[in-house]
């Protein structure tokens, strides 16, 4: 072995330590900084946790893009979804009256809300697109409550990292980090296109989470839950649980 | 062991090889699986089924609310198609960053696939035109260097085509339009940047399909052997005699 190739040697030796326990180092920073996503182990872990970190590095004051009245789509799309329930059949004949959203988990004042009580709160209204990951978009105009509003009505603990939201249909729900959940853009929307939210695109309520694929925008809405983990709760069909990308 | 010889492709060359042709791989397998589920193209901003498209593609979907013609869906895959796509994406832009950024400081470009004066006069290139019109197999003297359109090739891919199949991936990405909202715009809107993303794919792979070709005609062991060694087989024979 000459003098080069054992220079070579060391250097590269040196150099896969460095990296090495650089990528440990950042490992533990990004975990303390809370810029790991609640599940990123796995063959998939790297790439997950490495997109969440830059975007949210990046997007802790980013607005989502907002349109003007005259971009909404003439022709929105909703995706198909479960047939309603005996249970959103019951609500729905009854002009949605009964519905409640059911906030429980890590508040000072757990509450249930009708949808009066939501509209009490400060209404906005926002003209964003909602994508899917499938491919497709159509741009609306989403009238509704930031959810922000109701966390701070209902206290949240600081301990809480994470708003967990169910579906009325079984087995739906998802979460959001607080920074989503707290970003005034993230919508409980219960209008669309100056009217009320139809049942097709996902009323009598839905979140609206724009700097997110569609797909985090849950439909019919009824429980929030505040936690500190949602390690227990994959999203549905096994996509990426920040979808941001 | 002796590198008495310098290698007719860098460490550096080789490794990042390697590893983008790894991530294409991925990046087009995963880049199709979620393409079928939705293989309509649109320009602007929005774009869905009730919207005309630009084009479609004759396939079949793996979503039933997606009109193709065809009486099946194909098994929804994208869960994981998504996963291994930006998995593979993030592999394979640090992985290029780090072979522009070193090719820039150990000379790749300027020595490898900068093309020489005298090679960009009309005659020389039309000669060059001319030899890969008649599948001409390379000389000698192309075992040790690039000819002149190969360094277009590769120059257009690595500073054009690549950087621009980054940059409208990106701009699908609602998150990275809030934080550089022109990215879209410039691009004529989230569905447009969907639809260039397309077309940069098809390039790629006509890159890739008529690299395989000619590194084939110019003898796919030998050039595959450099590639991955360093050294091709009659440079090793002149400089390193086999020992008994």
């Amino acid at each position: 072995m000459n003098q080069l190739s054992r220079r070579k040697l060391i250097t590269t030796a040196l150099g896969a330590t460095a990296g090495a326990s650089g990528i440990a180092v950042a490992a533990r920073v990004a975990e303390r900084n809370g810029l790991t996503p609640p599940e990123w182990h796995g063959i998939y872990g790297p790439g997950d946790t490495v997109t969440y970190a830059a975007q949210r590095l990046m997007t802790r004051h980013t607005m989502a893009r907002e349109f003007s009245r005259d971009q909404i789509s003439k022709t929105p799309f909703a995706n198909e979804f479960a047939p309603p329930t005996g249970e959103f059949k019951r609500l729905q004949a009854g002009g949605f009256a009964d519905w409640r959203l059911v906030i429980d988990g890590m508040v000072a004042r757990p509450a249930s809300l009708s949808l009066g009580d939501i509209r009490s709160y400060p209404s906005r209204t926002q003209i964003t697109p909602l994508a899917c990951e499938e491919g497709w978009s159509y741009i609306a105009e989403w009238i509704g409550a930031p959810l922000l509003h109701v966390l701070e009505a209902v206290g949240v603990l600081p301990q809480a990292k994470y708003v967990l939201y169910h579906s009325i249909e079984k087995g739906w729900a998802d979460s959001i980090d607080m920074a989503d959940a707290l970003h005034p853009q993230t919508f409980l929307a219960y209008g669309m296109n100056g009217g009320e939210l139809p049942v097709g695109f996902g009323g009598p309520l839905r979140m609206r989470v724009p700097r997110q694929l569609g797909y985090k925008s849950v439909k019919f809405i009824n429980r929030l839950t505040v936690t500190d983990s949602v390690k227990a709760l994959p999203p549905p069909g096994s996509y990426s649980w920040y979808a941001g990308i | 062991m002796a590198d008495s010889v310098a290698p007719r492709h860098t460490t550096t060359v080789r490794v990042t090889h390697w590893i983008a042709a790894l991530c294409f791989f991925a990046l087009l397998l995963s880049g199709i699986e979620i393409l079928i589920s939705h293989p309509r193209f649109y320009w602007g901003e929005e774009g869905n089924v009730h919207v005309k498209p630009l084009f479609t593609l004759p396939i079949p979907a793996s979503r039933a609310t997606v009109p193709t013609g065809f009486g099946y869906v194909l098994p929804d895959q994208n869960g994981w198609s998504r996963s291994l796509h930006f998995e593979a994406a993030w592999a394979v832009v640090l992985t290029g960053l780090y072979y522009v950024v070193a090719g820039l400081i150990d000379g790749h470009f300027r020595k490898n696939l900068i093309p020489a004066r005298a090679d960009l006069s009309g005659s020389a290139l039309s000669e060059s035109f001319v030899d890969h019109l008649r599948f001409r197999r390379p000389g000698e003297s192309e075992a040790a260097s690039y000819n002149v359109l190969q360094r277009f090739a590769y120059l257009a891919v690595v500073f054009v085509l690549f950087p621009l199949t980054v940059w409208t991936g990106l701009a699908m990405s609602p998150a990275i339009a809030s934080i550089a909202p022109s990215l879209v715009t410039l691009l004529g809107g989230q569905q447009s940047a969907r639809t260039i993303h397309f077309f940069c794919t098809i390039l790629l792979v006509l890159f890739v399909l008529v690299h395989i070709g000619m590194v084939w005609l110019a003898g796919f062991g030998n050039r595959t052997r450099a590639m991955i060694a360093g050294h091709a087989a009659e440079q090793r024979a002149v400089t390193q005699p086999e020992q008994p």
